[in-house]
């Protein structure tokens, strides 16, 4: 496929490799944010194609694995409910919450819905007038618009059967937390391409100057992310420090104007609690109250579900950089995808789902 | 969660003042909502997340991009044949 097989070229991946570790004089410590350039980098096996020339750690931006325990438990709550229809992208469904998942609450007969558009959930409110149809709206910036043109749609139809658990987070509060821990250890960023197609680099360029941090915007081709490694390290043995974008075939320094009007009219930002990790300042997405008739949490009095994280997951540490997956002695015995403790470990973005899909597991037991 | 898959406008339709696209992924094709980019036109690429289009693929740069890259992969059959060349004493 076009933009796709280029990119993926094995001849042109293996010239990158060659020139970071001839350009690398130590293991630069690298971290991309987004879960999906995690998978890449196993899939593709570019960590072992750098060797030693740089130490990847593996960020935050799954938005699967950092929604809170208590919103699972919420979601679990409404699809219990013989009048709701709770529709979910279908990585939410094994995610364990206290008590169950989504995908035993289906089977016990909760009317629960997968669908890969938010939009079929728009389409199931119109279709099942006599349903209370909840979408699970869980995300980073990327899938903000997408949810926002969802409530726009309903309210331009007159829906009153639809609503949104709205579950979404944004990137530059977590790399600033990260940032600013007195444990962390990156040297520098690669930001998410498509969080950033959205909503553009000037938050990205007050986090270079802020910290005295190389960040390159990459995209999720094996060859987006050597490149976008290659740009870092070239920052760093040079003493440069700036805002690089790699992944300029879909990201303009302004973002999607259009996109972000949608979330500007839909949604406001506030402190917002991520899975493992706790509250962080201003890194979440609410609606608005303008559209709380849309809002899941207020429609349905949700807010006194609480929850506490089972202990021996370590995801908190993984998601922080801090641990690898093959760091927890849970890994790929007490903790897999048919049998997960934490949610790092169900996404098809979670570091550690991608650490035993692609075998790593094998190296360690 | 934040994939996007390009993928090429093949017609566009406006319906109940949504402007969706058919759009083709290899040989698979699905209507994607191009709301938020209204600048685009058939034969464009774009990238589509959850059935939204949220750029058009700028093809000068992709292609710019790849040409510089291509460059690099023609450095790595030079080095090849470096390393192939008998070491000098």
């Amino acid at each position: 496929m076009k933009y796709l097989d280029e990119y993926r070229d094995a001849r042109i991946a293996r010239a990158l490799a060659a020139e970071i570790r001839r350009r690398s004089s130590r293991p630069w410590v690298l971290m991309e944010i987004c879960g999906g350039q995690t998978h890449t980098l196993m899939r593709y096996g570019i960590d072992e194609l750098l060797g030693d020339s740089v130490d990847l750690v593996h960020g935050p931006g799954c938005p699967v694995c950092v929604t809170p325990l208590e919103i699972i438990d919420r979601a679990i709550n409404l699809a219990r409910r013989p009048d709701v229809t709770l529709v979910s992208y279908g990585d939410m469904l094994r995610v364990p919450g206290s008590d169950t998942d989504l995908f035993h609450v289906k089977a016990e007969g909760g009317d629960v819905r997968i669908v890969y558009s938010p939009t079929d959930a728009v389409n199931l409110a119109r279709t099942l007038p006599d349903r209370k149809v909840v979408f699970f709206a869980i995300g980073f910036e990327t899938t903000a618009p997408a949810h926002a043109m969802t409530v726009l749609q309903a309210e331009r139809f007159g829906l009153k059967n639809f609503s949104l658990l709205v579950s979404h987070v944004l990137v530059p509060p977590a790399i600033r937390m990260l940032l600013g821990s007195p444990k962390n250890r990156v040297q520098g960023f690669i930001a998410p391409g498509h969080v950033c197609t959205v909503v553009g680099c000037r938050d990205y360029e007050d986090l270079v100057r802020e910290f005295r941090v190389p960040i390159v915007v990459g995209g999720f081709e094996p060859i987006d992310l050597l490149e976008a490694i290659r740009m870092l390290v070239l920052q760093l043995e040079e003493g440069r420090v700036e805002l690089e974008n790699q992944y300029v075939r879909s990201v303009q320094y302004e973002g999607n104007r259009p996109a972000q009007e949608a979330i500007a009219r839909v949604f406001e930002s506030a402190d917002r609690k991520w899975r493992g990790i706790g509250s962080i300042p201003e890194s979440g997405l609410f609606l608005k109250p303008s559209y709380a008739s849309f809002d899941a949490d207020r429609l349905f009095d949700l807010a006194d579900i609480c929850a506490q994280e089972p202990p021996e997951c370590i995801s908190a540490e993984v998601l922080l950089g801090h641990k690898k997956p093959t760091d927890c002695t849970a890994f790929g015995t007490r903790c897999t995808p048919d049998k997960p403790l934490g949610a790092p470990m169900v996404s098809s973005e979670g570091a550690c789902a991608a650490y035993y899909q692609y075998k790593r597991h094998l190296v360690t037991l | 969660m934040c994939l996007a898959i390009p993928g090429k406008v093949a017609q566009i339709e406006v319906k109940e003042g949504i402007r969706s696209g058919r759009v083709q992924f290899g040989g698979i094709s699905r209507l994607a909502c191009l709301d938020f980019v209204p600048e685009v036109k058939e034969g464009d690429y774009v990238m589509v997340h959850v059935g939204f289009a949220i750029s058009v693929v700028d093809k000068e740069e992709a292609e710019r991009t790849y040409a510089l890259l291509e460059s690099m992969g023609l450095l790595e059959s030079e080095l090849a044949a470096d390393e192939a060349a008998p070491a000098e004493s």
